[in-house]
């Protein structure tokens, strides 16, 4: 009988197999990669804002606390984004006639207030509260990073859910003094355990499970 | 050997019979290599007979009608069944069960009769296969159609996801997932990994090149040497060894869905052998009621001889009385509970307004298949073929009796609900046949659907096919 298939058949075949172990492999590897790049989770990415605001040049280079303008961090779950009043309690003196500043002056005058787009956006099937954080010794840049680098403001981390339970499963990992709340710069002491475990009952964090209870943020 | 030349589908009637009267042919006398291959193999190559058309075009309907009913329950949410609190489990689950029984047999066939060396698997073994897998297909799809958000169904998978949520391992939702799939991946192999030698005797025997070569693709380069048997029977029996135990295991699992609940009716340890014995008597029903029409159509009286018939009534019978024996069992341990709501349920059962389906269950599965029993009945392909279907119907009616009965009045009597199923409901159920016949159809037509290699050495060793 003649052969039917050509010598080559045999290359194929091997390729084929070889091939399609690599490919599998390589579609799960990308798949991976984009879905947990920027491109998917917006982390890093800057947004358009009506006004290109600095925090770096704001925090950093004029020293403005974070409550000077978030004013209800410690007091309601919203942390509050400053009216147009505030901004103009410095820039009815400074840069008065910088254009880039044209549309604060616009919505002083007409009334209307900036529409400032939400950065760290949460899905509205999650509850969460900021003062409720900021009292337990959870700082500003353990989620938000380091806002006093950023020329402009980008979300610093996933807020997945998988992300909010690595410190509401091991939050002695993360708490800090309740009076470096503030504090841009902290970073954890080399004995942050235990000084986590002791802030942990000063504080009187619930670790019995509730921080880890579905209805704890899904209410 | 000597009737070389004669027709290979003259049908020989002289039998030879055990005291007992049963039939001890696997093989009718005078076939040879060349009969087998050509029976066997010729039936793929050459055109489909007349019936193959009817059967296909019918079941093919069937499957677009089926098409049909899942586009609307995509479209408009799992509303559109009869499903609500309580009989929250309604046709698609009772469907699955169904179907996955359904799927037993192959495997118990395949696997427990080979490593039981048992030779009456050979004629109906990849039948019963090809049919475990087409079931499995069809069990598969019914409880996706039950999430509420089927294309989130990935979600029943351990994945990293962004909630770093793992599936919840302690329900057993979970564990049919993996019992289903691992139960189809063994099949299909198996039922692969047999048919590599067939394919390649359908290869040879092809007179057009595009055949040569789409059955010498699959069958992968096959020369039959004594190494590739050899290494193929090591491989085979491996395999066989695999999906032993999960002839006993995944319906252990599936029954567990109902056992570990706390539903009356539904709590109860009488369940994983009760649900594996119903499996194995609806798959050999499902398994007669493919290869008696089948059997007829191609001609195949010689290669399937009606000891094969009786065989397989015999298996349904033992297993029926298991089944029945279940029932009443499940009636005794209600009674002997003394638990209000377990005496309850049983009353319910009987004579509560689903009564009537659980008469007709009795009806057809423990009253219907008494006439087993008798030789003539099990060696009469017509009759055969009768019980069968009622079997099959009955099985399917078991499962709604556990699901709906059960939950339509559990605990409060202020929480009590009637189930009624739409036309969709039934749309789905024999959508669903549609789409298990018309996989079993393409099979027919294009796969050799008896074990062409396992023939021929029943041809070769005689003395094996006709003992007891």
């Amino acid at each position: 009988m003649a052969q039917l298939f050509p010598k080559s058949a045999n290359v194929h075949a091997r390729v084929t197999i070889f091939g399609l172990v690599i490919l599998i492999c390589g579609a799960g590897w990308a798949t991976s990669t984009i879905y947990w790049s920027p491109y998917t989770t917006n982390v890093d990415v800057p947004l358009q804002q009506p006004i290109p605001f600095s925090h770096k040049h704001h925090v950093t280079d004029d020293g403005i606390d974070c409550r000077y303008c978030h004013t209800s961090v410690e007091k309601s779950s919203f942390a509050g984004i400053p009216p147009t009043e505030t901004c103009m309690t410095c820039h009815s003196q400074l840069w008065t006639d910088a254009p880039v500043l044209a549309s604060l002056r616009n919505s002083l005058a007409t009334g209307q207030p900036l529409k400032w787009i939400r950065v760290n956006d949460l899905p509205d099937y999650v509850y969460f509260n900021h003062s409720a954080h900021v009292a337990k010794g959870i700082g500003c840049s353990n989620c938000h990073g380091r806002v006093d680098r950023m020329p402009l403001t980008r979300k610093a981390e996933t807020l997945y859910m998988r992300w909010c339970l690595r410190c509401h499963e091991n939050p002695q990992q993360f708490i800090r003094p309740r009076d470096k709340v503030f504090d841009m710069a902290w970073r954890a002491p080399p004995n942050q355990e235990e000084q986590g475990q002791a802030l942990i009952r000063q504080y009187h964090v619930d670790t019995s499970g509730r921080l880890t209870n579905c209805s704890t943020c899904h209410r | 050997m000597h009737t070389q030349n004669r027709s290979p589908n003259t049908v020989d009637r002289s039998q030879s019979f055990s005291p007992l009267g049963y039939p001890t042919n696997l093989l009718t006398p005078g076939q040879t290599y060349a009969t087998v291959n050509q029976t066997i193999a010729d039936i793929p190559l050459k055109r489909a007979p007349g019936p193959w058309w009817v059967g296909f075009i019918i079941s093919f309907l069937l499957l677009m009608m089926f098409l049909v009913a899942v586009t609307w329950l995509f479209w408009k949410g799992v509303g559109v069944w009869g499903i609500n609190i309580p009989v929250a489990w309604g046709f698609a689950i009772v469907n699955f069960v169904w179907w996955v029984g359904i799927a037993h047999a192959g495997t118990f066939i395949s696997a427990i009769l080979l490593l039981l060396f048992q030779p009456w698997r050979t004629a109906i073994n990849r039948f019963t296969e090809a049919m475990t897998l087409f079931a499995v297909c069809c069990a598969g799809l019914m409880p996706l159609f039950h999430l509420g958000r089927p294309w989130v169904f990935y979600w029943l998978f351990p994945y990293p996801d962004t909630m770093r949520l793992w599936p919840q391992f302690r329900s057993p939702l979970v564990w049919d997932v993996f019992a289903v799939g691992t139960y189809f991946t063994i099949s299909l192999l198996f039922w692969y990994l047999g048919l590599v030698p067939d394919l390649a005797t359908v290869r040879d025997r092809a007179k057009k090149l595009w055949q040569k070569k789409v059955y010498g693709f699959f069958a992968l380069g096959w020369r039959n040497s004594a190494s590739h048997w050899q290494r193929h029977q090591i491989a085979y029996l491996l395999l066989a060894g695999l999906a032993t135990p999960l002839v006993l295991s995944v319906h252990s699992v599936v029954s567990f869905d109902f056992a570990v609940a706390i539903v009356p009716g539904w709590h109860s340890t009488i369940f994983p052998p009760y649900f594996v014995a119903g499996a194995i008597y609806s798959g050999f029903a499902m398994s007669l009621n493919i290869v008696i029409p089948v059997r007829k159509i191609y001609h195949l009286e010689n290669l399937i001889t009606d000891r094969y018939l009786n065989n397989m009534a015999n298996i349904m019978l033992v297993t029926g009385m298991i089944v029945a024996y279940g029932y009443f069992i499940e009636a005794l341990m209600a009674w002997y509970s003394g638990d209000i709501f377990e005496i309850y349920m049983m009353t319910n059962r009987a004579f509560g307004p689903y009564g009537w389906v659980f008469w007709v269950l009795m009806l057809f599965n423990v009253l219907v298949p008494q006439a087993l029993w008798s030789g003539r009945i099990r060696r009469n392909p017509v009759l055969l073929f009768i019980v069968a279907l009622f079997i099959n119907a009955g099985m399917w009616i078991e499962r709604f009796v556990i699901v709906i009965t059960s939950l339509h009045r559990d605990f409060p009597p202020s929480m009590w609900a009637m189930f009624y199923p739409t036309k969709w409901d039934w749309m789905t159920l024999f959508g669903s046949v549609g789409l298990f016949l018309t996989l079993q159809f393409l099979f027919i037509r294009f796969v050799p659907m008896i074990s062409i290699s396992e023939t021929r050495e029943l041809v070769a060793e005689p003395q094996k096919a006709n003992t007891l």
